[in-house]
């Protein structure tokens, strides 16, 4: 009979190979599903992980779409990361994703049309405090009357979605938009428009900002002592506070930080790609970025690796949705594979299969 | 020097693969996206339809492919890209949301022709279209005003723009004229697409006292929650949901994009495409009136008919005056009809409707 038998050490090794494992699984699995649909599967497999790298048709263009889809689930999971770690759970950095935009919005139509140089620097500005803000009030109803984080920044993610809608449609409703909602276009307009850094390499502020926040969270992980404290307070709350970690203290440090990341993605988002503060502005980045935190193992070098294999998967998805006729329902389920067979050879970290004898049970 | 180099070689590449697809493939390829599933049974399977229809009319010398459930923003910008990318000579964006996108893409491929439902904004290689479909909720509104009993008409609506508000104040004024006490109740839905929000729209206002439900969503969600709490009436939305006729499905508004999408690939085809900006209504077949069930009693059916008649010869307009706006000022006066112009940016709900549009 087969049981788990529990390892005395995470192991390292599988640490390392579930992720490879989960998106081998991924593949076969969603193989025998595309297949089922009457699509070849390996013709499917390699247009969603192939084609957007190398195809001579797609990869000019698609190239610089994974550095454009990946900066924002990288940004945003990096500072839900620093939160998991410390056992924070911040679910509602869609919320603070929207806010970000929002306020960034705001800040650079504000001055609209003056076209200072200082306009785009304080629209990040706007768009960090923004996010802030708004995991400020999971973190004091979590520090003040220990309220759970995980409900409150959920629901603030549909208060949010209501912001978006109301401003969308009144406060920075076009005015040259003959009455239909969204705000002006600020990739026209040149002095809050996040641009390309290197024309046609898809590499705009908003990815470059994702790069550093990679680097500066692995420095604070491994190096400061901020870090350390993180992570003793995630793996040993009663240890970390012998210690003289001060938990309020963290609570705010991670929700604010995650918040803050989560922001400015917004900000760079509504001022680049997107270009418009409308009602339905946000795509799921900020539930997305969940996934990638955990793909990515909670490793900031980790969760750069998983932001672009989860743009991989929803350009490449495109890509076959459109070459293939697969029904976009089909790539969803694809990518929540991913996640399902993470999570499930995870077991394998902490436990080991034992094969007995029938009669030990 | 060596960057510009490459990205001009990539530049180069690019061209040359765009003209081999044009040489090379002989077919017209037509592209669609679409802002739901094709299977949402409404607005997203009627866009569809047109497609098939086009696959049919023109058989080899076409293909088409689509793209469904497309976020609108950034995403639908890049879906376009990987179409135009594809070699798609024609492509029809069918949702209000991809009006920036879609001039930003056919910016990038001016030898690619878009074509943008339901915006205003439009290119040298970027048509606009929609239909009237106002001049369907004509005919809906003096149906629901002559079938209510509790005076009370519920209406979901998806989002606070001037084609849903049109299609609002078109009802509205049309069920007034045959009822003076009925009341619209409106609930914001804030999807186009939402099968749970829109069951739950239709049973709160349904347990208000609401026996007609009108939605501008579209999913069948609605007509399903109406057939459940019985002797409520309902309309199919942008495709005819015949299904749950008699009851509650009285009648339809159906979108028919069929003899447009046709029209248009044939002049891509011909060579003869140019940007142009189309409205058409009940007169020209976008908009079709979906059979009316025997639920509803034969003078009223009557009635409608001659409604929709008129409406398609041109002899009425669903907007004629005297109309005051929410506030009691005037609008239009004695026997005067309401200009595209105020009819396309309308963002004012007219005398009589309680409420306020969300903003």
């Amino acid at each position: 009979m087969i049981r788990l038998e529990k390892r005395a050490q995470p192991s390292q090794f599988w640490t390392f190979a579930t992720p490879f494992l989960a998106v081998i699984m991924t593949m076969i699995v969603g193989g025998i599903m595309f297949a089922a649909l009457g699509s070849d599967p390996f013709e499917a497999i390699r247009t969603i992980f192939w084609d957007p790298l190398f195809s001579e048709q797609f990869a000019a263009y698609s190239r610089p779409q994974l550095l454009v889809k990946a900066g924002p689930l990288i940004l945003i999971a990096i500072g839900l990361s620093l939160g998991f770690k410390a056992g924070i759970w911040n679910i509602g950095a869609e919320g603070q994703y929207i806010m970000g935009a929002i306020c960034g919005a705001g800040m650079g139509l504000a001055f609209y049309p003056s076209e200072s140089f200082i306009i785009f620097p304080l629209m990040i500005l706007a768009g960090a405090l923004g996010g802030w803000a708004w995991a400020m009030i999971p973190a004091i109803l979590k520090t003040r009357f220990g309220t759970n984080e995980i409900l409150v920044s959920l629901m603030l993610v549909y208060v949010a979605e209501a912001w978006l809608a109301s401003v969308s449609s009144g406060l920075l409703k076009n005015p040259e938009g003959m009455g239909f909602p969204g705000s002006r276009n600020l990739q026209q307009y040149p002095a809050s428009a996040n641009l390309e850094i290197i024309q046609g390499t898809g590499m705009h502020y908003g990815v470059l900002t994702a790069f550093i926040a990679v680097i500066f969270a692995y420095v604070l992980l491994s190096r400061h002592i901020l870090g350390f404290q993180i992570r003793l307070t995630g793996e040993a709350p009663r240890a970390a506070r012998f210690a003289g970690v001060n938990p309020t203290r963290i609570v705010f440090l991670c929700l604010g930080l995650a918040g803050a990341l989560a922001g400015m993605a917004g900000m760079f988002e509504v001022s680049g790609p997107a270009g418009q503060i409308t009602i339905d502005f946000n795509s799921g980045y900020g539930f997305t970025a969940i996934i990638v935190a955990f793909l990515g193992r909670l490793h900031p070098i980790g969760i750069l690796f998983a932001g672009l294999l989860m743009a991989l998967t929803y350009i490449g998805g495109e890509l076959a949705s459109l070459m293939l006729g697969i029904p976009s329902a089909a790539i969803q389920l694809f990518q929540g594979m991913l996640l399902f067979f993470l999570l499930a050879t995870d077991v394998f970290i902490n436990f080991r299969i034992r094969l007995d004898s029938g009669e030990a049970a | 020097m060596k960057r510009r180099t490459l990205l001009a070689s990539a530049a180069v590449a690019l061209a040359l693969t765009g003209t081999a697809f044009a040489d090379g493939h002989g077919k017209t390829k037509v592209g669609f996206v679409f802002v739901g599933p094709v299977g949402d049974g409404g607005w997203t399977y009627e866009h569809n339809k047109g497609r098939l229809a086009v696959e049919e009319a023109f058989g080899d010398k076409v293909e088409t492919v689509f793209q469904e459930s497309v976020p609108e923003g950034a995403d639908s910008e890049r879906v376009m890209t990987q179409m135009a990318l594809s070699g798609a000579d024609l492509i029809f964006t069918t949702s209000f949301g991809y009006m920036d996108p879609t001039i930003n893409v056919a910016k990038k491929f001016p030898d690619v022709k878009f074509e943008h439902a339901t915006g205003y904004k439009q290119a040298d290689n970027v048509s606009v279209y929609s239909a009237r479909f106002y001049e369907g909720r004509a005919v809906q509104g003096h149906i629901a005003g002559k079938m209510t009993k509790t005076n009370k008409v519920g209406y979901i609506a998806s989002f606070p723009i001037p084609e849903v508000i049109r299609g609002i104040n078109s009802a509205f004024i049309h069920a007034k004229k045959v009822n003076p006490d009925v009341e619209f109740s409106i609930v914001w839905a804030y999807t186009w697409f939402d099968p749970a929000k829109e069951a739950d729209a239709a049973q709160a206002l349904i347990e208000q006292g609401a026996d007609v439900i009108l939605q501008h969503t579209d999913s069948t969600a609605p007509q399903a929650a109406a057939e459940a709490a019985g002797g409520v009436i309902t309309f199919g939305q942008a495709s005819d949901m015949a299904e749950f006729g008699p009851m509650p499905r009285v009648s339809s508004i159906i979108d028919d994009w069929a003899p447009y999408y046709i029209d248009r690939v044939q002049a891509v085809m011909d060579g003869t495409w140019t940007s142009t900006s189309t409205w058409d209504g009940i007169g020209p077949g976008m908009v079709k009136i979906g059979e009316i069930s025997d639920a509803v009693p034969a003078d009223v059916k009557e009635e409608a008919l001659a409604m929709v008649a008129a409406l398609g010869d041109g002899s009425y307009h669903a907007f004629t005056g005297p109309i005051n706006k929410q506030d009691g000022s005037a609008w239009l006066a004695e026997g005067e009809t309401a200009d595209d112009g105020t009819l396309a940016g309308m963002s004012f709900y007219v005398e009589g409707i309680t409420g306020e549009i969300p903003n």
